[in-house]
């Protein structure tokens, strides 16, 4: 297997916090790989290193050979890395159908967005295939402000796949969804990689990823712990130790104000 | 076949083209005339501030370069005071598109509560060099060359250049809205850091956005000095123009199509029957004031959106209609 | 130009840009507890002013004690404001309508002023605002002394409130956070009601020193209002030290363009290094950088 998606021994402090501390971690071209680790430590700010939004102090990120690891949000997502946030975050005033509008060219020039209309035919026709597809096709014309917290989620993820991303980036799909919805967002997922899609997940539902993943890295005070299939990942005592003890941050995730 | 809708907008453009054929008092046309080149600078300033969530309370700075950029055309060309003078309108216009880019270059680099005070600064800095400056006159102000017409008639080609810039202006905002360009804004708007991660190049679409609107707001002030004739700083940049075309635009409705077009028009030449009818410029204030206040705090979406509103409430509801929980956003 | 009349910008400068210092904070106060941005402060500034005015005017109350009168009136003031109109901003664009909203009480009352007092310019007189004493060979007008004394006074005692009560801790968990500091049980509702009236009571004090050193009418809010934001805005919107430095830096700034180049460069000056500043540093001098990213 080749690797996707290489983050090589990434370090970021804010102030005298240090969040990731040379963390390294490969996504395998056509997998599903998980990230697990205690609260607090570091999944949400590698996550935000990869995708552009926060720049580290030292470290390289690699896509497709690629190096990523300063480059701004829209590029990251041009070049295939599509992701979601934990707090699922939606265009609200604008309708559904025009939330999958804004995603459907991953990379297109400013000035041809002002001499093009909102849609093409064929835009039109992938973003309610993919409504449709995550089961809200029928709620497009309304206002994404309007739609439930799990529809949201759905929303987000439908709008990620419509620009066709090789890799895709989930901060805990399953966070906050009743067991349905997580269990039909877990087939969803698995469709699409068989397709060849491939996803790094943060999850806090292990059944969820242990299910799901075919490898899993732990995380643990901002470095990168351990590496394996969901089996060694079960019986590794020192995942254990990091879950049990030594940690001494019950915050959430890294949530930068 | 006509839609309703469509109907509504040729009758009310039917209405403003007759307007000074049936009401021939120069007074109203005049009023005319002002409430016209607010339509215009209102609907091109909600095509962006609207749009986007970033409110440009420096708009006098394209109204101002405008109006110079006409006055000291026609000094340095020398063009005589008759009808050529308005072919110098669309000159005012990319005047202030020409300004545009380096003030938005500064100022879209902060964020919107940032943006919107430091477009008060370089309003400020514009105004300041204006009287300072000696090209400018000044104080003193500007002359531009008499239009020898008659009173009667005088407001006539005025009425009808500022009722061009209000259909530019609309058509520009309808295009706007339809292209992919204006579903970015609205992207921004609604959550800027996620539309960057979608791809949109949020600094470009914002400085486009804000460049383009900056042609009919200069229009305008190119207009306005041909119609008053001089020129001063305080004048044409006018913190109280500012603060009025976002005024109007929110009055109506901030990001609708109708609403800047409404509310100029009845704010407006409201001001100005105000003005003309209370000489008394407290009061006026005090009215004004009050009445805005009413407004915001119990139509904060603007009279538009309430109307509508209450329109689909009437009318019945065999709609179930999602309404839009607005979000509390930090 | 010489030494001596650049020294005497300075000392101008660090005088009353400490006044402006203390309007300021009341300001970027008012901003870091609400997300308020409070247009109305300029007015305030003169309400503070005519107040003053009415008072040393009809019933002769020196200036000075007649702060114990102007203070308390303009915090009601700002209670009664913020309790009528702020507490009705809702919605997405809740900065936006803040604006507005505090636009509209401060064209209310420049209209009420205008009756009031007309729009005739006034200054405020008393024995140490037409006096001046020699220091080290400069001239200095006791009110600006006076002024940077009490300004000093009021920064420490809002320091001490701030830092050294309860309601102070209060009030810097809701700067920090609204949401956190709703959920450890603080009256967040509260803490911005008394915020709000603080930080227009300070104008009360601010207004004296201004009319005291400028003639003024009901339309000098504009030019005070905008001299205000710049100064928030420099100083990073929310920081408190921020608008301590920025206010004190550029007035004094300000004064030495005006003796160095001349008093029309020097307004020009005050805008142009927000300009310069913001877009080498846009999140202000002291700020911090908010992208909200999870």
């Amino acid at each position: 297997m080749t690797t996707l998606l290489n983050v090589d021994r990434v370090s970021k402090s804010f102030g005298g916090l240090r969040a990731l501390t040379e963390c390294s971690l490969s996504v395998e071209m056509g997998s599903i790989t998980g990230l697990i680790g205690p609260n607090g430590s570091g999944k949400t700010t590698l996550f935000n290193v990869i995708t552009g939004y926060e720049k580290p102090d030292s470290g390289t990120v690699t896509f497709e050979g690629t190096e990523i690891t300063r480059a701004s949000p829209s590029r990251v997502f041009a070049l295939g890395v599509g992701r979601t946030f934990q707090i699922t975050r939606i265009f609200a005033r604008i309708t559904v159908l025009e939330n999958m509008l804004v995603a459907t060219q991953r990379d297109e020039g400013w000035l041809r967005g002002l001499t093009r209309s909102k849609s093409s035919k064929s835009e039109l026709v992938a973003a309610m295939e993919w409504l449709d597809f995550v089961g809200i096709g029928g709620l497009a014309s309304l206002p994404a402000g309007s739609l439930s917290f799990g529809q949201r989620k759905l929303l987000e993820l439908a709008y990620v796949l419509v620009a066709d991303p090789d890799v895709i980036l989930l901060d805990e799909p399953a966070g906050g969804v009743n067991l349905t919805l997580i269990n039909e967002i877990a087939d969803k997922i698995r469709a699409l990689n068989k397709d060849g899609k491939s996803f790094l997940i943060v999850e806090h539902n292990m059944e969820f990823v242990m299910n799901l993943c075919d490898r899993v890295t732990v995380m643990h005070q901002g470095a990168d712990l351990v590496s394996g299939t969901p089996s060694e990942i079960r019986s590794n005592p020192m995942v254990l130790d990091a879950y049990l003890g030594g940690n001494d941050d019950d915050d959430d995730d890294e949530e930068l104000s | 076949m006509l839609k309703v809708r469509n109907v509504w907008w040729i009758a009310a453009f039917g209405a403003l083209v007759l307007f000074p054929l049936i009401e021939t008092n120069p007074t109203y046309t005049g009023i005319g005339v002002i409430a016209l080149i607010f339509m215009g600078c209102a609907t091109s300033w909600n095509m962006f501030s609207g749009y986007s969530g970033y409110v440009n309370l420096g708009s006098a700075v394209f109204y101002g370069v405008g109006a110079y950029t006409m006055t000291l055309l026609a000094d340095h060309l020398n063009v005589p005071g008759n009808g050529d003078l308005f072919w110098l309108v669309p000159v005012g216009g990319l005047a202030a598109m020409i300004v545009a880019v380096p003030v938005g270059l500064v100022a879209l680099r902060v964020r919107r509560h940032t943006f919107v005070v430091i477009t008060i600064a370089i309003f400020f800095v514009f105004q300041l060099s204006a009287i300072n400056f000696g090209f400018t006159g000044g104080t003193a102000g500007l002359q531009l060359p008499l239009i020898p017409w008659l009173e009667t008639n005088y407001n006539k080609p005025f009425y009808y250049a500022a009722l061009a810039i209000v259909v530019f202006a609309t058509l520009l905002s309808v295009a706007v809205r339809r292209s992919r360009f204006g579903l970015q804004l609205l992207a921004i708007r609604d959550d800027e850091d996620r539309a960057a991660g979608l791809g949109v190049k949020v600094f470009a679409v914002k400085l486009t956005g804000f460049t383009l609107s900056a042609f009919a707001v200069g229009m305008g002030g190119a207009l306005f000095a041909i119609f008053i004739g001089q020129i001063y700083p305080q004048f044409v940049f006018d913190p109280l123009f500012d603060i009025s075309i976002a005024l109007m635009a929110i009055f109506g409705g901030l990001g609708t199509l109708t609403g800047p077009l409404l509310g100029a028009l009845v704010l407006e030449s409201m001001q100005q029957y105000l003005a003309i009818r209370f000489s008394n410029g407290s009061l006026y204030l005090i009215i004004f004031g009050a009445l805005f206040l009413v407004i915001v705090l119990f139509m904060p979406q603007g009279v538009v959106v309430y109307l509508s509103e209450w329109r689909s409430l009437l009318a019945s509801r065999r709609v179930e209609g999602a309404r839009v929980v607005p979000e509390e956003k930090s | 130009m010489n030494g001596t009349a650049v020294l005497h910008s300075i000392i101008d400068g660090v005088l009353t840009g400490s006044v402006y210092a203390l309007m300021a904070t009341g300001l970027t106060l008012i901003f870091g507890v609400m997300n308020i941005i409070n247009v109305a402060q300029g007015i305030f500034v003169i309400l503070g002013a005519y107040l003053s005015y009415a008072l040393s005017v009809h019933l002769g109350i020196d200036l000075f004690v007649g702060l114990a009168i102007t203070i308390p009136t303009l915090f009601v003031v700002g209670v009664v404001v913020e309790r009528l109109f702020l507490t009705r901003i809702k919605g997405p664009e809740r900065v936006v309508m803040s604006i507005l909203v505090t636009y509209a009480v401060s064209l209310v009352i420049e209209g009420v002023l205008n009756m009031v007092f007309s729009t005739n310019y006034v200054e405020l007189h008393a024995w140490y605002v037409d006096r001046s004493v020699k220091v080290f060979g400069i001239y200095l007008p006791y009110i600006y002394l006076l002024g940077f004394a009490m300004a000093v006074v009021l920064l420490t005692a809002l320091y001490v409130m701030l830092y050294r009560t309860r309601f102070g801790s209060s009030v810097r968990a809701s700067l920090a956070d609204q949401t956190s500091a709703a959920l450890v049980g603080i009256n967040v509702k509260r803490v911005s009601t008394v915020c709000f009236g603080l930080g227009v009571a300070v104008t009360a004090a601010g207004g004296m020193i201004y009319g005291a050193t400028n003639a003024f009418n009901a339309s000098s809010s504009y030019d005070l209002i905008s001299r205000l934001l710049v100064i928030i805005v420099l100083g990073g919107m929310g920081s408190i030290g921020g608008a301590l430095v920025a206010g004190i830096m550029m007035v004094t700034i300000e004064d030495l363009v005006s003796v160095v180049w001349g008093p029309v460069w020097s307004n020009l000056a005050f805008f142009l290094i927000l300009v310069v500043v913001l877009s080498l540093r846009p999140q202000g001098l002291f700020g911090k950088q908010t992208v909200r990213v999870a």
